[in-house]
């Protein structure tokens, strides 16, 4: 794309591309609403506040339901390109990769486009993303299963749901703390000089082949 | 699909192994969880386990999406139908009558349940006997003052001793979101016979299926694994 080879004569590298930043805020969006539905129907009443149950469980019932359907679209076709190869990153780690979580195991790797901090909200989301859905299948059409699952989905739904909230806060809370990584997800792309220091690899990848 | 972008450092699937380890783990929880949870509610006792996630934890329903109110001073009972002395009882009148306190588990049909939810309340079959239940009856139905729910029991599920009308929830007069000031209990069957808000008893030769019935639930709502009213339910308490 914009970006000039080997010498990095580009300042800016593409981090994200349009389908990526989309599905990115779609799937932001939609664990919003989930959010914000799943607190009131889990707490009964939220502040005191009585609210339209039915109509509270119908949205969070079809955003739901919804909810993995961007990010399947995003990874097929000519477009999903980008999408695959990240996923490849986020499957593949070094020993080095590893050891950043250890005590004192940060610096002196050549880290990847993604941090391992990165790829483990990725994936943990990814993740998530399955077993609310399957959870939340046997807790809609009920009728299918024995009690003792839907007390094992009730359990898990609930579970998982406190996990993702904490995770999600977490990604948040590190995007406004770190500036050119939250503005890539806007605008698409980073800093050279950014990937030099936060991205080795990557970095080192682009000036020989830059993506796309 | 992009072999070109091979790494170039020894790097092994570890993303793979970690969603398939979580997704297992999640597999798990919805078959084994219930499990799970037994061992946490007998290893914490309910009060703790109850503040875990996912645990022994009310989620409050309700038909029209909002609660009645119902101050305890203008509540009324009504029961009527086949019955030689229909009668209108007050909040004062009930708690008058004999009583019973059990504690029992309350299972919704969705999954969650709650173990050792403490109750007090008239016996249905007490309530029946007072109003006198006359010949050619066979089924009893109740209203709600939400002004939607209806449930309906027969009379000889009516008859099961611990099936009450509560005014008292763990030792306390029944809050409004959980159905009061008075409330059905039918701790042998899901949460959804429990008709919350309970506004009359009404006993008639025909049953009529209630609210959730027409929606597809089973009417009579047996907890699985139970099969009648002579049938003592191990899973109860």
């Amino acid at each position: 794309m914009s970006t000039t080879l080997s010498t990095h004569a580009a300042t800016r590298l593409l981090r994200f591309d349009a389908v990526q930043r989309t599905v990115h805020w779609v799937n932001a969006a939609c664990f919003g609403v989930l959010i914000f539905t799943g607190i009131p129907l889990y707490f009964g009443t939220f502040f005191g506040v009585v609210f339209p149950r039915h109509e509270i469980q119908e949205i969070h019932l079809w955003v739901g339901i919804f909810l993995p359907a961007p990010l399947l679209v995003s990874f097929v076709g000519s477009w999903g390109r980008r999408m695959r190869r990240d996923l490849r990153r986020f499957n593949y780690w070094s020993r080095a990769e590893l050891r950043w979580f250890a005590p004192g195991g940060r610096g002196a790797q050549r880290l990847d486009k993604f941090n391992p901090g990165q790829k483990l909200n990725a994936l943990f989301v990814g993740a998530g993303i399955v077993i609310m859905w399957a959870s939340g299948y046997v807790l809609q059409w009920f009728r299918f299963f024995p009690l003792s699952w839907r007390v094992g989905a009730t359990a898990t739904h609930d579970f998982f749901a406190f996990a993702l909230f904490a995770v999600i806060v977490g990604h948040v809370v590190m995007a406004l703390t770190h500036r050119d990584e939250l503005v890539s997800m806007f605008k698409g792309s980073v800093k050279a000089e950014w990937a030099k220091h936060h991205a080795r690899q990557w970095y080192d990848e682009e000036a020989v082949a830059p993506e796309d | 699909m992009d072999d070109k972008a091979a790494p170039p450092i020894a790097k092994s699937p570890v993303g793979r192994r970690l969603f398939l380890g979580l997704v297992a783990l999640g597999a798990g929880g919805i078959v084994f969880g219930e499990s799970v949870q037994n061992f946490a509610s007998t290893k914490l006792g309910s009060g703790l386990a109850s503040l875990l996630p996912g645990g022994d934890h009310f989620r409050i329903y309700s038909v029209t999406g909002s609660y009645p109110r119902i101050p305890t001073k203008k509540y009324q009972l009504e029961i009527g139908g086949l019955v030689d002395k229909p009668m209108t009882l007050s909040f004062d009148d009930l708690r008058a009558l004999p009583s019973i306190e059990m504690v029992k588990a309350f299972q919704c049909v969705t999954g969650w349940r709650v173990p050792n939810v403490s109750w007090k309340g008239v016996q249905l079959s007490h309530l029946l006997s007072m109003a006198g239940v006359q010949k050619g009856a066979i089924a009893v139905s109740f209203d709600s003052y939400d002004g939607t729910d209806t449930e309906s029991l027969t009379l000889d599920e009516a008859h099961i001793p611990d099936v009450i009308v509560a005014y008292e929830m763990y030792g306390q007069t029944v809050s409004r979101e959980h159905g009061g000031p008075v409330r059905l209990v039918v701790p042998q069957m899901y949460g959804y016979k429990s008709l919350k808000w309970l506004k009359s008893i009404h006993v008639a030769d025909q049953q009529v299926p209630g609210f959730w019935e027409q929606n597809g639930y089973p009417v009579n709502g047996w907890l699985d694994g139970w099969t009648g009213p002579t049938d003592p339910n191990p899973n109860l308490t």
